[in-house]
């Protein structure tokens, strides 16, 4: 039966896996922060600037549709944090406009700054991309300082409807250990997926040992971010809602949503196999190059799992902890039942668009990358 | 009490990036179809002239598509961060468009932009052109669904406004992408950038002229640019005369600002200049009859009847009736679980004045006329300077073929120095558009005054000088690589 309940819950998969493929695409980014660690002469950075750089704006895409999803399916969200976490949403899109020309200008005569500004602009939205989305996720769990009042649409003076309830719109979250880790953690996980993508999609020995020892530290970094938010996420008081819609504390909130949804936590286990699986292999076989085709499903399940956590189950998945009444659920923040319904009619094009990008992705990258394909054809 | 310094800097930020998306997206648009064009050349004739031709353009188009991207990707999400109230008061309807232009049209570009430039080597001359139309199919498809948003905008359709929500919800997708203001402002818009396309690429060519290099290049160029560039001009001009009818149907005020038409009536006469008008012109545009009824800026304040005897309120009952229907809202969201009765009595007065229900922030009836002046004079620069562009494009068209083209030193600088042209042509295009609908951010549903964020005006101004910086700088970097790349030239050998 599709009632309006269902098509909330079916949006939130769509953002949840939205989220997943964001994540999964911020190897991207990860890799650019490698452009001078992995990179130690011309020659290799070269190759990790057009390796990521031909699956750039697939990232950059994914970035603006999970927006967009999120727009047209769950507006208050997009109106409330957006507008509130005034500070967080600024600094990510600024980080990522830099990156959207540096691809392009890097090696152009007459860029003005010159290669290097470039590349430093591609190495900080690298690490900064995953580090503020990272920390802007971890509110989704601690919660953000906000309030919401429907009805001031009727006070003529001051008719806007959601406002934060301090001036540091949005940069207060980094004072939450939490939503640090959480932060950082997704950079980790960036860094070693753009590690484990660069040593699959470019053939040269020498830049895929450099890049094993960074996929060697960031993982390792990785896994003792993931205990800490583990342990964190499963011992916290999670925002539950009642039937009435009424918000309230529960203790190990989402501790109980894993164990009443068997189904994410099984999502989340085989997701965390198959990462920690992609990694393993790759360090320690050096034949085996595959290792990315193992963590993206594995991070797509696990981001899912995580989303899922955070909204389904009758809990609030954008909390305010200055009003908790003012909490957004998937319920209070939705769109309209015919909107969704139109919209949910709409993502049938979904697997298309992810069909023919799989298809291209294949055909565009049967061979890995070479400094001789760089010197004979087309670069940035 | 919300800031009239926060509304215009909200306004401004999302004014001024708007203009810089529009400077790098028209070329987008138009060279996508120059170059698919020439590779089609390619591959149906074998001659490696033309892939070098189309490769050169190619090249210019990936220098401008990323600072497109760049300034689009603020843009959405400005609807968030300074016009949260839009986003939650309209986000039912607005966001859906949003998403699909993501899902359908940005996927595309990204997936099928990396073909084109990276393909050669990798998938057959078939599979290229293919990809490299998809390319330019992706730009264009995205730009359906943003105009269809941004028409919507305009004329508000397919919606009903839900009090217990608070917030116009969708009751009608079809109404919503075939809203004719959308049908008509997609192919204005689109084939303004054919034109840009058109003519930036026949000025650069003539500078080449102009070198004396790249002869062969420069007038084929120009010949492929220049039938884009004319059947882009006249569906500019056939969707620009529906767009006249529907604004003088849903947007009177705006079409009175965009004549200065003070105070109207039938045979209103069109304004070439001030002081120089010709009689019945703008009842033919507005109406396409020369006796139509076109109001003024007046009438539509003191209110009027129209010909067939419709009485229309004047700005005081509309602001009056606005006022009624915020109040009732407000009794009804008071009411809704204590007293019902009462509730159904002001969801009554709601309901029969909720059409006028955005006039109830307005304070005084001058807050609803546009800036007259920007809007009048950017609507005749636009007109004006595509007249001049079609004329120019059909001069060199006929004389690529007829005369010598090459030894036309006139000509050749006519149209290097009409590129700045086609973009103020563009730009001045959307401010008729955009400030012809001030104040309002949803034409008679919300001014923008109730749209914005609650967030400090302080923040709104450190922002805008950032991303004025930032674009500035990526103006004049993406100018200087154009400029170098040019000046390379495509490296054609000519013989």
């Amino acid at each position: 039966m599709i009632d309006y309940i269902f098509l909330q819950q079916y949006w939130w998969l769509l953002i949840a896996l939205l989220g997943g493929l964001l994540v999964f695409l911020l190897f991207v980014q990860g890799g650019n922060a490698l452009i001078f660690f992995a990179g130690k002469d011309e020659a290799e950075r070269e190759l990790i600037i057009n390796s990521t750089g031909r699956k750039w704006e697939l990232t950059f895409t994914t970035l603006v549709t999970f927006g967009g999803a999120f727009f047209a399916s769950f507006p208050l969200f997009y109106s409330t944090s957006f507008g509130g976490a005034y500070w967080v949403w600024i600094l990510i899109l600024i980080t990522f406009v830099f990156q959207a020309v540096s691809y392009e200008f890097q090696g152009k005569a007459g860029n003005l700054l010159g290669k290097n500004a470039f590349r430093t602009f591609l190495t900080l939205n690298g690490c900064l991309a995953p580090l503020l989305i990272g920390t802007a996720v971890g509110t989704f769990f601690t919660g953000s300082q906000f309030m919401v009042n429907k009805s001031a649409v009727g006070n003529i003076a001051a008719p806007t409807i959601s406002s934060w309830a301090n001036n540091w719109h949005g940069l207060e979250a980094v004072a939450e250990p939490f939503n640090v880790g959480f932060g950082l953690m997704v950079l980790c996980l960036a860094i070693s997926l753009g590690a484990l993508y660069m040593i699959n999609n470019i053939n040269n020995d020498k830049l895929a040992t450099q890049l094993r020892r960074s996929l060697l530290i960031s993982f390792v970094c990785f896994v003792l971010l993931l205990v800490f938010i583990l342990v964190k996420l499963l011992t916290m008081d999670g925002f539950a809602v009642d039937a009435e819609g009424v918000v309230f504390m529960e203790k190990y909130k989402y501790l109980h949503n894993f164990l009443q949804m068997p189904a994410v936590l099984a999502m989340f286990l085989v997701g965390a196999v198959l990462l920690v699986a992609g990694v393993v292999l790759t360090l320690v076989k050096q034949s085996f190059k595959r290792g990315i085709w193992l963590a993206a499903p594995g991070t797509v399940l696990a981001v899912m799992a995580l989303f899922m956590v955070a909204g389904y189950n009758n809990t609030a998945y954008y909390p305010s902890t200055y009003d908790l009444q003012a909490s957004l659920t998937l319920t209070n923040s939705c769109s309209s039942e015919f909107t969704l319904r139109t919209m949910a009619v709409v993502s049938l094009i979904i697997p298309f668009v992810v069909a023919y990008i799989a298809y291209f992705w294949h055909k565009m990258d049967k061979k890995s990358l070479t400094t001789e394909e760089l010197n004979n054809s087309e670069k940035y | 009490m919300v800031e009239s310094a926060l509304v215009n800097w909200s306004r401004l930020q999302f004014a001024m990036t708007a203009g810089y998306h529009w400077l790098f997206v028209p070329l987008t648009l138009g060279l996508a179809v120059i170059m698919a064009i020439m590779e089609t050349i390619y591959v149906a004739t074998g001659d490696e002239f033309w892939k070098k031709t189309s490769k050169f353009w190619m090249k210019i188009f990936g220098i401008n598509f990323a600072v497109g991207i760049a300034t689009g990707i603020i843009l959405e999400f400005e609807f968030g961060t300074n016009f949260s109230n839009y986003s939650w008061f309209v986000g039912d309807i607005f966001g859906a468009p949003l998403a699909i232009e993501g899902i359908l049209a940005f996927f595309m570009e990204a997936t099928f932009f990396a073909v084109m430039f990276f393909g050669w080597e990798k998938v057959s001359k078939r599979t290229h052109l293919v990809a490299t139309w998809m390319t330019g199919i992706g730009a264009a498809i995205s730009a359906i669904w943003i105009l269809v948003a941004n028409s919507w905008m305009q004329h508000p359709v397919g919606m009903e406004f839900n009090p217990d929500t608070v917030r116009h919800e969708m009751v009608d997708f079809w109404a919503l992408v075939l809203n004719p203001v959308a049908i008509s402002k997609f192919f204005h818009s689109v084939f303004s950038g054919w034109m840009t396309g058109a003519i930036f690429a026949i000025g650069v060519s003539c500078w080449y002229l102009l070198k004396k290099r790249e002869e062969r290049f420069a007038l084929a160029s120009i010949r492929v640019s220049a039938i884009v560039g004319i059947v882009g001009t006249f569906a500019v001009m056939f969707s620009g005369d529906s767009s006249a009818v529907h604004v003088a149907e849903y947007q009177p005020m705006k079409l009175a600002a965009a004549e200065g038409l003070e105070n109207g009536g039938e045979r209103a006469p069109f304004s070439i200049v001030p002081g120089v008008e010709v009689p019945g012109v703008l009842s033919v545009l507005a109406t396409h009859d020369i006796n139509g009824y076109v109001p003024g800026i007046n009438n539509l304040l003191d209110g009027y009847t129209t010909p067939s005897g419709e009485v229309m309120p004047s700005a005081e009952e509309k602001i009056e009736r606005g006022k009624r229907a915020i109040e009732a809202f407000g009794e009804y969201r008071a009411l809704s679980d204590s007293d019902p009765a009462a509730a159904a009595e002001a969801r009554a007065v709601l309901d029969d004045n909720i059409d006028y229900f955005g006039y109830g922030y307005i304070d005084s009836r001058e807050e609803l006329v546009p800036p007259v002046g920007l809007v009048y004079w950017a609507f005749r620069v636009m007109v004006g300077l595509g007249g001049a562009l079609l004329l120019l494009m059909g001069v060199m068209l006929w004389v690529s073929y007829k005369k010598h083209l090459a030894s036309m030193t006139w000509l050749q600088w006519a149209a290097l120095l009409s590129i700045p042209l086609v973009y103020i042509a563009g730009q001045a295009g959307w401010i008729v558009a955009e400030v012809g609908r001030q104040p309002w951010v949803i034409e008679g549903l919300l001014p923008v005054k109730a749209a914005v964020s609650s967030v400090s005006v302080a923040a709104v101004q450190t922002t805008f000088f950032i991303f004025v910086a930032i674009f500035t700088l990526f103006l004049a970097i993406e100018l200087r690589i154009l400029m170098k790349a040019i000046k390379k030239g495509p490296e054609i050998d000519n013989n």
